[in-house]
């Protein structure tokens, strides 16, 4: 039988993923990444309290596999949790999932499956995975996977496994993305499973259900410098608290009084300055990517258009894709778009099928 | 799960066939309170009485000196609990005298006398086997102190202590001595006199019996009170409707254990003795923990350089073998056991402890079969590492 692990976190999808695996007849081992908490709030990081782990096994128990759970306390906070601080203090917005995927899910516990055995990893990720035969111009074929959106759009989760290449997909099943959530929480229901009434999880587990600018005036106090909040004449408007306590588009807690509405622009980390603007000056028609990763392990036309998404939950926009010598992208847009944000991940789509993307490092107007 | 190999006989043991057959009866046929005055609690409290009996026969004792419980750990509770707040109520003794390497079910007790109390506790060292000296307990052990306990072996290193010459010093001294032979029962002799205990403690389950029974020896003219109270079952000492197929199972678990006793050990000391030159010669950086003589028959225990005990077990029972770590934790959060820390191991050698324990149903083969597997998984787990 084909051993396959399941990464559970008690929560509905992975646990029908686990299901569905071991009714396709997978020899299923259930596995459980102990993330780090802040010292005094285990008990409410959002995916790996004693909560969760008692669900998952409950789950495992039930569907008769057996369950382990890995200590990646130490790597996640040397990796993930630095990598957030690093970006907050550099004046960018990060998206620590995606380094998460990267480095502890798709590497750290892919290596314990595979040490274990396994063949394959599984998670309750919403995506789908293609096959496809690509002929070379040497005449010889080549099989690639394609990472494919979720059938259910609304629940696609294809933008934080932008990161993954042709390896990692080799090793990878995604048993939930071939059905909408409904019929996973069906499938749930049938099977009993104790998570099924369990809500959606939404924000990052190790911020323990609190705002980020909390976790962030405790870990890193030295981010939060104020300095000047200026419109993009560089006339002084007002003072910030420090730049991590602001996201680009944001109009709430600036603590300006005019007549109309401030929006935040940009910020500018080696001046500490925050830019404002009213809500016609939101919205820029280019960016740059570096750090690109192209899902295939080719680099694809150097010019080329698609449809890219720069933040998980933005809708994608059409757009003219560059590649320039450094590796870098240049990205026009046909419209401008609003929220472009440095620090967050562009990922580029033709169709349906992911082909990659990389940490947005600059906006731009043409 | 079929194919796993059981190697964790310390941790429990499955319910011998013949110790089954015992109980069955006093579930639904002979159900009758052990209280009642009818002949369903006449026939129930006979069963209790015989099987009390058959365990004063193997620990030669009174009949009257076993006390039924629900576990080791209640025993343990209920002799340091109960037998020093009694002492201490008679002769105003206040001190407890035990080691930093006991059970839970003792140092956490021991540890709340003191916090709860007011007892002071002298916690003593061990040495690098994990062995109580008796000279440490000559030193420590005053006019003040109502209660020793040292445990027989030790479940995690499998290290027998020199129960007998500590329990001459506690007796010179008129101090009362109690043993936690809970992991050691399955192996070694418990006669009470040949130990020189006044109180000790057994688990049902460590030796074939059914989990959810234990007794405690308390030597005739102990000062102890109840630490559960109600009722007058089991001579006042612990309140509640006697658990009469449990009693009865344990009481025939014992009793085999120790007609049997020689034919376990000759069964699983040439396994264990494999087992600890095989790893030892084929393991780089790998150590045995716990005495090499004076240890437990069944008991390898071992801690290797720069391996997470926790993963090496996962890895483990993924490939077909169940064993125990010092500091096996289900939710990912490894420490090293207390014990552990006690042998001052080098820090990355604290969280790589490995226990492999032996029972009468293990084989040549299954061993042979672990040992062929374990220097690979060692490896694995020291490159994920």
């Amino acid at each position: 039988m084909t051993k396959v692990v399941v990464a559970m976190s008690g929560g509905v999808d992975s646990s029908v993923a686990a299901a569905i695996l071991k009714q396709q007849g997978y020899d299923v081992i259930g596995m459980m990444l102990r993330l780090w908490s802040e010292p005094g709030k285990e008990n409410s990081n959002r995916c790996c309290t004693p909560d969760a782990m008692a669900l998952a096994r409950r789950v495992a128990a039930q569907l008769d596999i057996p369950f382990y759970v890995v200590d990646a306390k130490e790597i996640f906070r040397s990796t993930v949790v630095n990598y957030f601080l690093e970006e907050y203090l550099q004046g960018a917005t990060p998206n620590p999932c995606l380094v998460c995927n990267r480095i502890i899910r798709w590497k750290f516990l892919l290596e314990h499956a595979l040490a274990m055995g396994a063949e394959y990893m599984a998670t309750g990720h919403y995506v789908r995975l293609r096959s496809i035969q690509v002929q070379k111009l040497d005449q010889l074929i080549e099989e690639k996977i394609q990472l494919i959106r979720a059938i259910d759009r609304n629940k696609d989760q294809s933008y934080v496994l932008h990161v993954l290449d042709q390896e990692q997909l080799g090793r990878a099943l995604f048993p939930v993305g071939d059905f909408p959530k409904e019929k996973i929480r069906e499938l749930a229901d049938g099977l009993g499973l104790p998570t099924a009434s369990r809500p959606d999880s939404q924000d990052l587990c190790f911020l323990a259900g609190e705002d980020y600018r909390k976790f962030i005036k405790r870990n890193a106090p030295e981010s939060l410098k104020p300095g000047d909040i200026v419109n993009q004449d560089g006339k002084v408007l007002g003072e910030h608290q420090g730049l991590s306590f602001y996201t680009i588009g944001q109009r709430k807690g600036l603590g300006l009084t005019s007549t109309q509405p401030f929006y935040v622009l940009a910020k500018q980390a080696e001046t500490n300055k925050l830019i404002v603007g009213l809500e016609a000056e939101l919205g820029q028609d280019e960016l740059t990517v570096e750090n690109v990763h192209w899902i295939a392990g080719d680099l694809p036309d150097n010019v080329f258009r698609a449809e890219v998404k720069i933040r998980y939950s933005a809708k994608e926009a059409w757009a003219e894709i560059k590649l320039h010598e450094d590796g870098s992208v240049r990205v026009r847009f046909d419209q401008p778009q609003r929220d472009i944000t440095v620090g967050q991940a562009a990922v580029f789509y033709n169709g349906e099928v992911v082909l990659g993307g990389g940490k947005i490092t600059q906006g731009g107007c043409v | 799960m079929e194919e796993t190999i059981y190697l964790d006989y310390a941790a429990t043991t499955p319910v011998d066939e013949r110790v089954l057959q015992s109980m069955l009866p006093y579930f639904n046929h002979t159900f009758g309170n052990p209280s009642s005055i009818h002949q369903f609690g006449q026939r129930a409290e006979n069963a209790i009485e015989a099987a009390r009996e058959k365990v004063a026969g193997v620990l030669k004792c009174r009949p009257d000196e076993i006390i039924f419980t629900s576990c080791g750990s209640e025993s343990d509770n209920l002799a340091l609990r109960g037998a020093s707040l009694a002492t201490r109520e008679k002769m105003s003794k206040d001190r407890i005298l035990t080691s930093q390497a006991e059970h839970h079910a003792v140092s956490k007790t021991a540890g709340q006398m003191e916090e709860l109390y007011d007892f002071g506790v002298d916690w003593l060292g061990v040495d690098e086997y994990g062995m109580v000296l008796p000279q440490t307990i000559a030193k420590a052990i005053s006019q003040k102190t109502a209660l020793v306990s040292v445990m027989l072996a030790n479940n995690e290193i499998g290290t027998i202590n020199p129960i007998s010459e500590i329990s001459e010093i506690c007796r010179e001294q008129g101090v009362l001595f109690h043993t936690d032979a809970v992991q050691a029962a399955a192996y070694l002799p418990v006669n009470v006199d040949d130990l020189g205990v006044d109180l000790l403690s057994l688990g049902g389950h460590k030796f074939y019996g059914p989990k959810g029974v234990g007794i405690l020896y308390v030597r005739k003219g102990t000062f102890i009170s109840p630490v559960q109270t109600g009722g007058g079952q089991e001579l006042g000492l612990r309140a509640g409707t006697q658990n009469v197929p449990y009693i009865v199972g344990f009481a025939e678990a014992l009793k085999l254990t120790e007609i049997e006793r020689e034919m376990r050990i000759a069964h699983v000391k040439p396994m264990r003795d494999r087992i600890i030159g095989s790893v030892l010669e084929n393991i780089p950086d790998s150590k045995l923990t716990g005495h090499p003589e004076k240890r437990l028959p069944n008991h390898c225990s071992f801690v290797f350089k720069g391996v997470d005990g926790n993963l090496l077990l996962t890895l483990l029972d993924s490939a077909g073998f169940a064993c125990s770590s010092g500091s096996a934790c289900k939710t990912g959060n490894p420490e090293p056991s207390e014990i552990m820390n006690l042998l001052h191991l080098p820090s990355e050698w604290g969280l790589g402890s490995l226990r492999i324990t032996l029972g009468k149903e293990s084989t040549v083969n299954e061993v042979e079969k672990f040992l062929v597997h374990l220097p690979g998984l060692v490896a694995k787990a020291r490159k994920l590492q």
